[in-house]
């Protein structure tokens, strides 16, 4: 169970930080919020993997720590808003430049004159 | 238990939701008000300070939990310090805001109040996943307050702000959880202790996680490799708030200072200084950076925002050396790079409604109006912080260079602190010179008024620069005490023997 719960934070994170570094604003949302399952699922896994345990100390034999799982909720719920927030940032984005690059518009850029003058005649 | 510790962070908190609910009330009213909670939040601090000075850990335990199971906020003499810092920061910037500032949001004051809240929660707080809690708080407010005003130039700068501090935040979780599932502790106090008692494997996990801390700590803080988001940031936003967010880089260093001296201080066993071997020449070359990014800025707000980088870099060189007197002379240099920074932000702003389109550029222009008033200001803030004599800022590295006496280190120190002072100096006058003195003929059209609380809050948090050197005596020997109280950590654990079943108050 280890080594799956392991392979599945690892492959979550991983595909999280490739996305972020990806330059449109809606691949690095997804890549946030995937990031944001890796962390939860490590955050998780703090309190040791356990099935069928209690969370009462003398219940029983196996007990599973309940503080991680306190902690999960918290950062779930802290993410969740986060999340929202970047979403309407990058509509905002998108509808001030034009593009959902995460630089901005990218026709301020010298090298393509042409794309500038189009976009501003446009406004 | 104390529960005067919990007044900062009520008062903001229910100052706030009164905001929240009172968008449509009339703008005096709602300013009024908000005013009044920050003036009533900055007499709290005071209390808490004139309590705290007698140099005794005080301890709020929320819901009665005895200390390492429950989460506790805990009131010593860095908590203090840093509280009043804030809140006298807090008020000058929300006077400023009243000017007009406050417009075009109706959730302004609302914002700003939840922002004071987080960083309240951020200075009392004895709970590492708390800590992580108050950070959140306080982002998520910087979030709306960076966007205040609109915009399209504050879009982009606040998308990385947002994207980079998420990432943070992720990062800050997987160095709890690291930190956590060894120790199974996230009290501070209790993890001071837990941290002896590791080893082998456990021990290099704790090392990981607490180095990852540092990362997040860093990125709050702005030190080098991290520190590329905050000049565009800084510089696009409203004034009051830029001013505002001059406390939001020394969150960083206040949990750094807080963490590490606690739980990886000189006792912490085979933990002992975990990073801070990293930190030192980080903080130097941080130092560096600023001083090149001020001499280049095309605009007095990115001018001051690159000194908010070479203020950091400046005050973590003598954390990072960890002795006491460095201690003590760097929180002497934060509250007086904090305050004369936030004034400069301010300075600059006026200098933007007085020039008409030049705004603050650092280009000639036509004469600007009230130009004696400000560059008067604009003086005043230039010299206390490229630390010339006779104001605060000189007192305040005089004594971090008095800090470090021998070795490789003070060579260091002294020669990149005394250059970089020399050209940040440099990076003003030519600033002070182009703006002020090199006018062209011309006039300037619909000039705005400059409004007396724009003035009065401007000069009070330039001219605090002249009221920390008229008392640095007594500053002075509160932060030795707090540095010496830092380094005492024997008597922060016993917070975790206090009684709290069955008591009566």
């Amino acid at each position: 169970m280890e080594l799956v719960f392991a392979l599945v934070i690892g492959a979550l994170t991983s595909s999280g930080v490739y996305l972020l570094l990806r330059a449109r604003t809606f691949p690095v949302v997804v890549g946030l919020t995937l990031i944001s399952y890796g962390v939860n699922l490590f955050l998780f896994s703090s309190g040791r993997l356990a099935t069928g345990g209690q969370p009462i100390l003398g219940s029983t034999e196996n007990y599973s720590d309940p503080l991680p799982q306190a902690l999960v909720l918290t950062a779930i719920v802290i993410g969740f808003a986060m999340t929202a927030f970047v979403v309407v940032l990058s509509l905002r984005n998108l509808a001030d430049n034009e593009d959902d690059h995460v630089d901005g518009r990218q026709g301020e850029r010298p090298e393509k004159p042409e794309k500038k003058t189009e976009e501003e005649s446009s406004q | 238990m104390n529960h005067w510790l919990i007044a900062p962070i009520l008062i903001p908190l229910l100052g706030g939701v009164l905001q929240a609910f009172m968008g449509y009330a009339p703008i005096s009213l709602r300013r009024t008000l908000a005013v009044a909670t920050t003036v009533l939040l900055l007499v709290s601090t005071i209390v808490l300070l004139l309590m705290a000075n007698d140099g005794t850990y005080r301890l709020y335990a929320f819901g009665n939990w005895q200390p390492p199971f429950g989460i506790v906020l805990v009131l010593d003499r860095l908590a203090a310090l840093m509280l009043v810092m804030t809140a006298i920061l807090a008020l000058f910037a929300h006077l400023f805001s009243i000017g007009g500032a406050d417009e075009g949001n109706r959730q302004f004051h609302g914002l700003f109040l939840f922002q004071l809240m987080g960083l309240n929660i951020a200075f009392m707080t004895g709970d590492l996943f708390n800590l992580f809690v108050a950070f959140e708080v306080l982002l998520i407010a910087s979030y709306g307050l960076l966007m205040h005003g609109g915009g399209t130039a504050r879009t982009v700068p606040g998308l990385h702000y947002v994207v980079l501090n998420l990432v943070g935040s992720a990062v800050f979780l997987i160095s709890v959880g690291m930190i956590y599932s060894v120790t199974g502790t996230l009290n501070m106090a209790d993890l001071a202790i837990r941290v002896l008692l590791l080893s082998g494997e456990e021990l290099e996990l704790v090392k990981a996680g607490g180095m990852m801390l540092l990362v997040v700590f860093a990125l709050k803080a702005a030190l080098l490799p991290l520190c590329f988001w905050l000049p565009k940031a800084y510089a696009r936003a409203t004034a009051p708030v830029a001013a505002l967010f001059a406390v939001m880089t020394k969150v960083g260093i206040y949990a750094i200072l807080r963490v590490y001296l606690l739980i990886f201080g000189d006792d912490a066993g085979a933990l002992a200084n975990l990073g801070m071997d990293w930190l030192f020449p980080l903080a130097l070359i941080t130092l560096v950076m600023g001083v090149v990014g001020a001499l280049g800025a095309q605009s007095l707000k990115t001018l001051v925002a690159w000194q908010v980088i070479i203020s950091v870099g400046t005050l973590l060189a003598p954390i990072a050396l960890g002795s006491e007197e460095g201690i003590s002379a760097a929180l002497f240099y934060l509250l007086s790079t904090t305050w004369t920074v936030a004034g400069l932000f301010l300075v600059a702003e006026l200098v933007a409604s007085q020039r008409g389109s030049a705004l603050d550029k650092i280009v000639t222009a036509p004469r600007m109006r009230h130009r004696t008033l400000i560059s008067v200001l604009f003086l005043v803030g230039a010299v206390a912080a490229a630390g010339l004599p006779p104001l605060s800022g000189f007192f305040a590295k005089v004594l971090i260079l008095n800090s470090v006496t021998s070795g490789p280190e003070m060579a260091w120190l002294w020669s990149v602190l005394l250059i970089g002072s020399f050209f940040t100096v440099i990076a003003y006058s030519r600033a002070g010179s182009i703006v002020f003195w090199r006018t062209v003929d011309g006039h300037i059209e619909e000039p705005k008024p400059l409004g007396g609380n724009l003035r009065a809050a401007t000069g009070a948090l330039v001219g605090l620069s002249l009221v920390i050197v008229a008392f640095a005596g007594p500053i002075n020997e509160y932060t030795d005490a707090t540095a010496a109280q830092l380094q005492n950590r024997a008597a922060y654990l016993e917070i975790l023997q206090t009684p709290m079943v069955g008591e009566e108050n």
